[in-house]
């Protein structure tokens, strides 16, 4: 029979991405305007990790689902209350900024302290293959080299585990073609892409039963030092994209299609 | 300042590639990598590994007087910043379309990196493998054109039913016609009618938030309605042109060039039979 996995996903929160966003200057580097305001979600690749790995953990019976999170500790709790719903989980509150400016190396290093002190080592350490803030793609793999796990894999929208505990894998690579790889054993480091999954719908029941855990864990969380580190802005600017849209209403299916036909050749 | 430039190509292992990137920028004051699918996977913890500070998706690199001044994209394409770093050595990951042209701007010569496969790990790669169960590709970085489809080609149509099937042909001939690489809506390709009519459809298709931001020279939107997760996609498209039939698309407004009121199905089966 197949052991039981202790699955870590890191992911933290993002501005709603329907917000439009206004980069200012703050005394602590750029920033966006009203922060704080900003009504947030999971970042959406960490939020297709989360869901994953609730997936996997049903499939594993005895199998732990643990949520590291770096984020301001208000805004987390406002998130919990929605992404509670979506899987039983287990979080490790970090509090400390979640923008997009902020250094990678700090923001992995603050996951790394944050899941080394777990009771148990990660089976799996899931997350996005990047975050909708800083986009770097770079926080998992940091994090990963921090714990001393090696092998890893990035945008990947496939995982199988077998009961032997070697599991297979496909990543995102160029030319719309995915890699497949196998790995004997654990641990691994998975940075997923969207992977195949729908969102789960909510579900109050899980939701009554993850807060139980996730408000004294909140209150836990320890504070971290995350800032710009190393990196000197020069400046941040949001690019004009307005375009004088042509609405053409009254054009017969045969007109519109010639049209485009000779833009498309052109 | 010593900038160097190494050409990466292939698949590679992550536990074999981290040890040979981790050589290459040790030591070196700027690496410069192109942002493929290895490099993005192995150069972060390689940077890590050789003490050094990385940036990845990097769009332009430039010299002012004694610094190298970046820029790249956060928040999804959505706020763009410039910035340096003091930190030596500093591994720059440059979008791979960008790469050849950083390159030439700085006055380097990309060198091969040759990675030594005799480190120990525990994963081997299988191959390559098609996305989707269409079986070719539908996904064309080179393509001029980036046809993207929205969940409307699974809504109602005027007859009160829906056209699944027909909408699977007309997209597929379209691609097959004008060679166009196929983009999605989120929508879309997260739908269980359109992940089993659509078969030459999957995510990687997704364009926009949780998607791709292709570069192509010109885009067609069909049946897409949708506002800025739509619209990072299509950052990087230049001739944007849409078909809606809802004139006040959010997306479109201020985002097309042209935008054609009309039904997307009459428009693209017309457009297959004059392409």
């Amino acid at each position: 029979m197949s052991k039981p996995l202790n699955i870590v996903v890191c992911g933290s929160l993002v501005p709603d991405p329907l917000q439009t966003l206004e980069p200012v200057t703050t005394p602590q580097g750029p920033g966006l305007k009203n922060e704080m305001m900003l009504p947030s979600v999971l970042d959406p690749w960490a939020a297709c990790a989360l869901y994953e790995a609730a997936a996997l953990a049903k499939a594993r019976p005895g199998s732990k689902v643990t949520l590291v999170a770096v984020g301001p500790k208000a805004k987390l709790q406002q998130l919990m209350m929605t992404v509670a719903q979506k899987a039983p989980f287990a979080l490790v509150a970090v509090n400390a900024p979640a923008g997009g400016f902020t250094d990678a190396a700090m923001t992995a290093r603050a996951l790394a302290a944050a899941i080394g002190a777990l009771p148990e080592k990660p089976d799996f350490l899931f997350g996005g293959c990047a975050s909708a803030s800083r986009d770097a793609g770079v926080t998992l793999q940091f994090t990963a080299e921090l714990l001393g796990i090696t092998e890893f894999f990035n945008a990947v929208d496939e995982l199988k585990v077998a009961d032997d505990d070697s599991f297979s894998v496909k990543e995102r690579v160029e030319g719309g073609q995915y890699l497949a790889s196998t790995c004997k054993g654990f641990p691994a480091a998975i940075g997923w892409a969207t992977g195949n999954l729908p969102e789960p719908p909510n579900n109050p029941q899980v939701g009554m039963m993850n807060m139980r855990t996730l408000m004294p864990a909140l209150m836990k969380a320890q504070t971290a030092e995350v800032t710009t580190g190393g990196i000197s802005y020069v400046k941040a600017e949001t690019p004009a994209s307005k375009r004088d849209t042509v609405v053409k209403k009254d054009m017969s299916v045969d007109a519109i299609a010639q049209e485009l036909a000779a833009w498309i050749r052109g | 300042m010593t900038i160097k430039a190494f050409q990466v190509s292939g698949n590679g292992v992550y536990a074999q590639d981290v040890p040979a990137f981790a050589a290459a920028i040790q030591g070196a004051e700027v690496v410069l990598f192109p942002g493929n699918s290895r490099v993005k996977r192995s150069v972060p913890a390689a940077a890590l590994r050789a003490g050094a500070a990385v940036d990845t998706n990097v769009v332009d690199l430039a010299l002012e007087g004694d610094r190298l001044v970046a820029q790249r994209w956060a928040y999804r394409q959505r706020i763009l910043t410039t910035f340096t770093r003091a930190a030596r050595p500093w591994a720059v990951v440059v979008d791979p379309s960008l790469f050849a042209d950083v390159c030439a701007k700085l006055g380097v010569t990309a060198e091969t990196l040759s990675v030594d496969a005799s480190s120990s790990t525990r994963t081997t790669v299988e191959g390559l493998v098609a996305a989707g169960a269409g079986g070719e590709s539908t996904i064309k970085p080179d393509s001029p054109l980036l046809f993207v489809a929205g969940a409307g080609w699974t809504k109602k149509q005027a007859d009160g039913a829906l056209h699944l099937d027909d909408a699977a042909d007309a997209i597929k001939g379209f691609l097959a016609k004008s060679g166009a690489s196929l983009g999605s809506s989120k929508s879309l390709v997260d739908m269980p009618e359109a992940a089993a009519k659509f078969t030459f459809m999957s995510h990687m298709n997704q364009v926009g938030q949780t998607g791709s931001t292709p570069r192509h020279a010109k885009g067609l939107s069909t049946c897409c309605h949708g506002e800025e997760p739509h619209v990072v996609g299509w950052r990087f498209v230049n001739e944007r042109r849409a078909v809606n039939l809802d004139a006040n698309c959010g997306w479109a407004q201020g985002k097309a060039d042209v935008l054609y009121v009309a039904d997307a199905f009459e428009v693209v089966k017309k457009l297959n039979e004059m392409l």
